[in-house]
């Protein structure tokens, strides 16, 4: 083997943004923090006040930044700080996650964990679960393919014609990414 | 990066060692290098520990020196240091909610081993905040007032001492108990390692000073059925048990139990955990407080059937102290503070089959073994068997219930030391040659270890073994007739077979069975064995996460009386902080409604506290700051983006988004 070869770029591994509530699952990462547990380096974690903060934008703009997946962390059902703002979450959720499926997008990328408290194991155990669940599924990379897109329209504002040739036009045409 | 009609936004930026907590694992130094190119950022330091005096002092000095406007500290969590620096970036001259902080100790350093990426991380939750908090405005903290009375739920030692502190500081005590007299489980015990007090007469004191304390309102036989509100102004509901008694024409005379239909005790006597029995009507031991008597649901004639011939009614005629018409009442009170001390409930002993309780008559569990060697428990303080013999071999187990993967994992702190005490006494009033089966003995308090020294040469035996069974299986002649405990003595590396009269179980300490309700009802959290959470294991061992809401006693986790007592004096203490203080800052997280507003009201049902309304005149919604207690629920679901949060808006969570996943940070 040539040993002078440059050293092979680190495999990909997924981009997870992290919406955790301050008072269950962002204190239960600070637990698996205090005892040491050790977890994939993916999830970055922002701090709401509760899930029920969680808009459907900011899942719909982490996507779009470039993350390829999001994980929602809140109290359990029954044990919400603001009574029941999880629930409402819950709600909202579900629609979202309809949505997404019906772009296209696998519904692994988003996910609700209800984690306590005490849980810390259980951040654990999801941050490393939806690693492992995303690697298979590949990046999303959503930017790449806006950028694909728009430079797909400009082709197309400047030659109205496609060539007889040429692909047929269409968003199922499969658009190389550029990255 | 300069904002319309804003000054320019001048970042000052502090990466923290914390000692090797941090830097072991995130290189520091690349952390403050990144942050230097960040648009906005002025000033980009690593510092050893930024949470001590110069930390704080350093911050402070450069706000004035380089004229900065915003203070991002990555160090630990902001549920620890957060109040630290913006307290520091108020001293500096700046409003305190420029400050953001950085979790890269809990959230990254300590979770991640890889150095390169657990750096990566910290750059990219390090670019988040600086997108953040170009956004973050000037706050003000808003005052809310304290009603000056706590609610103690349990009437345990940790509840009497918790209350009579509060009570004998002049605030307004509220200390409701669920079974009809205080004392809890220190009541029933004899003697308190290791000083050989007489429990009694160290608690009866105390129980009858809360009795007649002019600040402490007693409600027994009482549990709390719900809490509303928050931390300043709790709601509580308690319900009122029907005792079938007036507890304000009871004298305690008892002439109503001698009156009884009932001629004989005939029910188990729960006080002496079954060792005795009692009538239906009943005082549940001699220093009951109140002395009122109360009658059983479960067993009285007249409460199940009606069909009494009321023998008791004729006996109280002249005080008229019992009622058969009494019902469920509810009470309501407004208290600033709660202090839970709800304690604890013993391993139940058949769950450790292979120890033969409630196989074998003579295995006791210690609590049993307690109320036998009590003066005035079930024989008068004489140990003996159910069949009345006196034991010559008492085998005390150790670890039950306690530190064994198949029950608990936990150790129970007291048992060690109470197996000690109850060898001690069992060998002092009986001449009995005692065994105690250990796996270690934990004996860490004053005087503790000496009292085990004590214990051995009063000459009580010590095996070191998990003991594998109780058995009356006789193998040998000397065995016939005893129990035998077989056990592996680890120290002589064989398996032994001692005869015994009598086993006792040194049971651990577990959750009460209605933890959880209970979690639910004050909205604290459970640590994985189930005893009720506190905030901070080593900072805040008396808080719980929600404001005002204090642990004391063994509902927190197993412990003895001293630590219970300093326990309940200390969440006594955090409770006046608050009172005294009488008002609360809050934090201005709360929600507001913008120009924006089309008047749809589908926020109004979503907000639990009805903090919003819709003005008449505007035809907007409207929300009530006193009310909103800043969830963002509203926020996030208000169709035309109407609502903001502040320190959580749309536009510091979006640039949270974008500098998380910037290119710049990207591994």
């Amino acid at each position: 083997m040539d040993s002078h070869a440059p050293p092979a770029p680190a495999p990909w591994t997924p981009r997870i943004v992290a919406f955790f509530c301050t008072w269950c699952t962002y204190t239960a990462a600070d637990l698996a923090g205090v005892s040491r547990l050790k977890y994939a380096p993916n999830a970055r974690v922002i701090r709401v006040m509760c899930s029920g903060r969680v808009d459907p934008q900011f899942v719909l703009e982490a996507l779009a930044q470039g993350a390829d997946g999001v994980l929602i962390g809140g109290c359990h059902p029954g044990d919400c700080h603001y009574v029941e703002g999880n629930h409402k979450l819950l709600r909202r959720f579900q629609l979202l996650q309809r949505l997404l499926t019906d772009l296209g997008l696998e519904r692994e990328r988003v996910r609700l964990e209800w984690i306590s408290a005490a849980e810390g194991d259980k951040v654990r155990w999801a941050i490393n679960d939806m690693v492992e669940t995303l690697k298979p599924l590949g990046p999303l990379n959503l930017p790449g393919q806006q950028q694909a897109w728009d430079r797909e329209l400009a082709r197309r504002a400047e030659n109205p014609e496609p060539a007889p040739d040429g692909p047929p036009p269409g968003p199922t045409a499969p658009i190389p990414s550029p990255l | 990066m300069k904002r319309n009609g804003e000054p320019e936004i001048r970042v000052g930026f502090y990466v923290c060692h914390c000692g090797h907590n941090i830097a072991n694992t995130v290189d520091c130094a690349a952390v403050a290098r990144y942050a230097a190119t960040l648009p906005g950022v002025a000033l980009a330091r690593d510092y050893k520990y930024m949470c001590s005096d110069p930390g704080q002092e350093l911050l402070r000095q450069d706000i004035q020196e380089h004229r900065l406007n915003r203070i991002i500290v990555a160090s630990c969590s902001p549920l620890l240091h957060e109040h630290t620096f913006r307290e520091a970036t108020r001293k500096g001259g700046l409003n305190p909610f420029f400050f953001h902080m950085v979790n890269i100790r809990e959230h990254a350093a300590w979770v991640h081993t890889d150095r390169r990426e657990a750096t990566a991380k910290a750059q990219a939750l390090v670019h988040a905040a600086v997108r953040r908090v170009a956004h973050h405005q000037a706050l003000q903290t808003k005052r809310a007032p304290i009603h000056p009375a706590v609610l103690v739920v349990g009437g345990g030692i940790a509840g009497i001492h918790a209350a009579l502190t509060l009570a004998d500081a002049g605030k307004q005590v509220f200390l409701v108990e669920r079974e009809p007299s205080l004392g809890g489980h220190m009541a029933r015990f004899d003697k308190t390692f290791p000083t050989l007090d007489c429990a009694a007469c160290i608690l009866t004191p105390k129980m009858s000073r809360v009795g007649s304390h002019p600040h402490i309102t007693l409600w027994t036989y009482a549990e709390v059925a719900k809490v509303e509100g928050y931390v300043g102004n709790y709601e509580v509901t308690v319900r009122h048990k029907p005792r079938y008694v007036d507890a304000s024409r009871c004298v305690g005379c008892q002439d109503c139990i001698k009156a009884c239909i009932y001629k004989e005790p005939k029910f188990p006597d729960t006080f002496n955990a079954g060792l005795s029995k009692r009538k239906p009507v009943y005082l549940p031991f001699p220093q009951a407080t109140p002395q009122v008597v109360v009658i059983d649901p479960e067993t009285c004639i007249q409460v199940k059937t009606g069909k009494c011939k009321q023998t008791c009614l004729e006996a109280c005629v002249d005080r008229r102290a019992i009622d058969f018409t009494q019902r469920e009442t509810l009470e309501r009170v407004t208290v600033g503070a709660i202090i839970v001390a709800t304690g604890f409930k013993t391993f139940d002993a058949s769950r450790a089959p292979a120890y033969g309780y409630g196989v074998y008559p003579n295995v006791y569990t210690a609590l049993e073994v307690e109320r036998l060697v009590n003066a005035s428990g079930p024989t008068g303080g004489a140990i003996v068997l159910r069949d009345g013999r006196q034991p010559e071999r008492v085998g005390i187990i150790h670890c039950v219930g306690s530190r064994d993967e198949k029950t608990n994992r936990w150790c129970s702190r007291v048992c060690c030391m109470y197996a000690l005490k109850l060898a001690h006494l069992i060998k002092e009033r009986t001449g009995a040659e005692v065994f105690n089966f250990y796996i270690d003995l934990r004996t860490p308090g004053k005087g503790y270890d000496e009292f085990y020294g004590q214990l051995l040469e009063e000459g009580v035996q010590f095996i070191r073994g998990r003991v594998g069974e109780v058995t009356d299986w006789a193998f040998m002649p000397e065995e016939e007739g005893h129990l035998v405990i077989r056990v592996e003595d680890t120290l002589a590396g064989y398996v032994r077979r001692i005869p015994v009269d009598m086993v006792v179980l040194a049971v651990g300490l577990e959750p009460q069975a209605d933890a959880q309700a209970v979690r639910r009802l004050f909205n604290m959290s459970c640590g994985g064995e189930g005893f009720f959470l506190e905030r901070h294991p080593k900072l805040a061992p008396v808080n719980t996460f929600t404001e005002g809401v204090f642990l004391a006693g063994c509902c927190q986790g197993p412990k003895d009386i001293p630590d219970t007592v300093a326990q309940a004096g200390a969440a006594a203490a955090e409770a006046l902080v608050l009172l005294d203080r009488g008002y609360l800052e809050q934090e201005p997280n709360t929600a507001f409604v913008l120009e924006d507003c089309s008047g749809c009201k589908s926020c109004l049902p979503l907000c639990p506290y009805r903090a919003i309304t819709i003005a008449p005149e505007t035809e907007r919604a409207v929300i009530n700051e006193a009310l909103c207690k800043g969830c963002g629920t509203c926020v996030a679901s208000c169709p035309s983006g109407s609502i903001g949060q502040n320190l959580f808006t749309d536009q510091e969570l979006f640039s949270e988004i974008e500098g998380l996943l910037a290119p710049a940070a990207a591994t």
